[in-house]
């Protein structure tokens, strides 16, 4: 039990200890009531009426619950499933191509001798630091202006096919992994393909999990780059998508409400099922980073 | 002898195989990252000498920066970056800190559900939480922050619209939102400490704050200074809260550089300029993140 010192355990006095963590959890829960506030709040509102807010609706919660808004978010546009699809396929593409190709980056750097391999990494380290507004303008030249890429789904995955952090975060991963393993390989006459493939690979779900979760969970909530690449509503990711039906209906709050919480369900879903991995994901890029 | 040289000659042989096969294996990455992080790095420095045209820019020397460093406007928006930042880090980790306090005395199973709990909010997407912070601080009555204050019998607000307190909400919503991962970071931090310094403190009477000041404090450092630096790094390149929420006012007064490269770039088309500002904004988190090494001291190993 480690770090468990820092809080008296009060053998003399259990009853104290039992009334102590009862008070910590009562304070942990309801500040915890004031952080999900805003999520339970766009829920609840989602299943309101579909009317223009007005002072007759001056309630926390919607009196009458109704699916209305739901409707009229899925009306408003024909394309409402497609941009779920659109972001789908944006997101699913580039978890594949990050968990398939920064991997393999990540064991080159980690376990692999090449001229050029240090520095080689030191660069995406640095990259790694510089912010998006650098590359973005030029990157919305080169790929809109002349490439004439926009709307199309290649435009929208493939700037973030392969990332600087998830070569990072394979790379710190296999650093781990010991050399001998893979000399033992070696010398039974495996090639670099075959040890990656039958060795590393199958030691690595959960470091290949993070990465997936990470990239698919960032694609899916990404605005920025997405808002750029898209111009036709038919093209639009669910977020973008948002912004317009925002700028479209302001004053309607359910159907907003009812728009956000279908562009956040996914995502909730995924979390409730796969929360140990998204826990350690958070830490897994910060221990040592 | 003979086998010597063959086992020797084999060795070299796969040393060679290995930088073909690392070459393979960084290969698709390599060209991702020239294509996408390289050449738009460089094209950005270019840009940002230039007055941008599709076809046949014009070299303008630092006529970009030139511009970029006397307009007034850039500088309340660094100002108010500063501002957002210097509000929204120091306190959020604060905030962090004593919630992972308070969950490191639970069972694991019982740690766990509370930082699920906490991390929650970080799943939305910023679209969908500025959405519903927009209808929490509406400045009508039907608002739900107006309607709590009208509730106590307070004047209502009128939270984002008005120069007071505009920014004011951005750094609330900050400091109520985006604590999970923090929080997560710390008690994996508190719970690498050796329980030995507890006991140790225990027998020489050391109190609870005692204990917390000069044992977890210091020993918390390294994990301090790493969500420091990077909360510093991200709350400089903070761009949709303003953008979706105020669109940088009233007056600008919420108008960050994230926000104002942007409408440079994709609201004007001063693709030159925008570029210039954010070379700029390299440099200061370049700059900010070195001093930050240096204030905290060289105990701290990266």
């Amino acid at each position: 039990m480690a770090a468990k010192g820092l809080y008296s355990q009060h053998h003399h006095n259990p009853r104290m200890r039992v009334v102590r963590n009862l008070v910590l959890a009562l304070i942990l829960l309801s500040f915890a009531g004031v952080v999900l506030f805003p999520l339970v709040y766009m829920v609840s509102w989602s299943f309101g009426p579909n009317v223009k807010m007005s002072s007759s609706l001056y309630t926390v919660f919607p009196r009458k619950w109704t699916l209305d808004s739901y409707k009229a978010f899925f009306d408003f546009s024909p394309y409402s499933l497609r941009w779920l699809l659109n972001t789908f396929i944006m997101a699913a593409g580039t978890t594949v191509s990050n968990v398939i190709f920064a991997s393999m980056a990540g064991y080159a750097f980690a376990k692999v001798r090449f001229p050029g391999n240090k520095f080689l990494f030191f660069l995406i380290l640095v990259a790694m630091m510089i912010p998006y507004q650098v590359t973005q303008v030029p990157l919305y030249i080169l790929l809109v202006n002349k490439f004439n890429m926009s709307n199309t789904y290649a435009a929208l995955i493939l700037p973030g096919c392969v990332t600087s952090y998830n070569i990072f975060l394979s790379k710190q991963f296999f650093s781990g992994i010991p050399t001998a393993l893979i000399e033992n390989a070696k010398v039974e006459g495996a090639n670099q393909f075959r040890i990656f493939w039958s060795i590393i690979l199958p030691m690595s779900k959960t470091v290949l999990a993070v990465m997936a979760i990470n990239t698919f969970v960032g694609n899916w909530n990404t605005f920025f780059w997405p808002f750029l690449a898209t111009t036709q509503d038919s093209m639009y990711t669910i977020q973008v998508a948002l912004k317009t039906f925002k700028d479209a209906s302001w004053t309607l709050l359910s159907p907003m409400m009812a728009g956000a919480t279908i562009s956040a369900l996914p995502m909730f879903i995924l979390f409730f099922t796969l929360q140990k991995y998204f826990l350690e994901g958070v830490t897994v890029g910060a221990v040592k980073g | 002898m003979e086998q010597q040289r063959t086992i020797r000659k084999r060795g070299k042989l796969r040393i060679r195989e290995d930088h073909i096969s690392g070459y393979l294996f960084i290969a698709v990455a390599m060209v991702v990252f020239l294509l996408f992080t390289i050449y738009p790095l460089i094209s950005a420095v270019i840009t940002s000498f230039q007055n941008y045209k599709p076809f046949g820019s014009t070299w303008v020397k630092l006529d970009n920066y030139e511009t970029a460093l006397s307009n007034k406007l850039f500088w309340k928006a660094c100002r108010n970056t500063v501002i957002y930042t210097a509000l929204t880090v120091p306190l959020s980790l604060v905030i962090a800190f004593i919630v992972a306090l308070m969950i490191l005395p639970f069972r694991r199973g019982t740690q766990s559900f509370f930082k699920s709990l906490y991390y929650i909010p970080a799943v939305a997407s910023a679209v969908v939480t500025s959405m519903v912070w927009l209808w929490i601080y509406d400045s009508s009555d039907a608002g739900l922050f107006n309607q709590l204050l009208t509730f106590f019998h307070l004047p209502t607000q009128q939270w984002l619209t008005s120069s007071k307190t505009a920014m004011l909400s951005l750094v609330l919503m900050a400091l109520l939102g985006g604590n999970g991962s923090s929080i997560i970071i710390y008690i994996a931090a508190l719970m690498g400490i050796d329980n030995t310094y507890f006991e140790a403190a225990e027998v020489d009477g050391a109190t609870f704050w005692q204990k917390v000041r000069y044992i977890v404090l210091p020993l918390c450092k390294p994990t301090t200074l790493f969500l420091f630096i990077t909360g510093i790094i991200n709350s400089f390149q903070v761009f949709i809260n303003a953008y979706m929420m105020t669109g940088g006012g009233p007056d600008n007064n919420t108008t960050m550089i994230g926000l104002l490269i942007f409408n440079n770039a994709f609201k004007y088309g001063k693709y030159g300029l925008a570029c210039a500002q954010a070379i700029l904004l390299t440099i200061l988190i370049a700059a900010m993140t070195a001093i930050q090494f240096k204030v905290a001291g060289s105990d701290v190993e990266y």
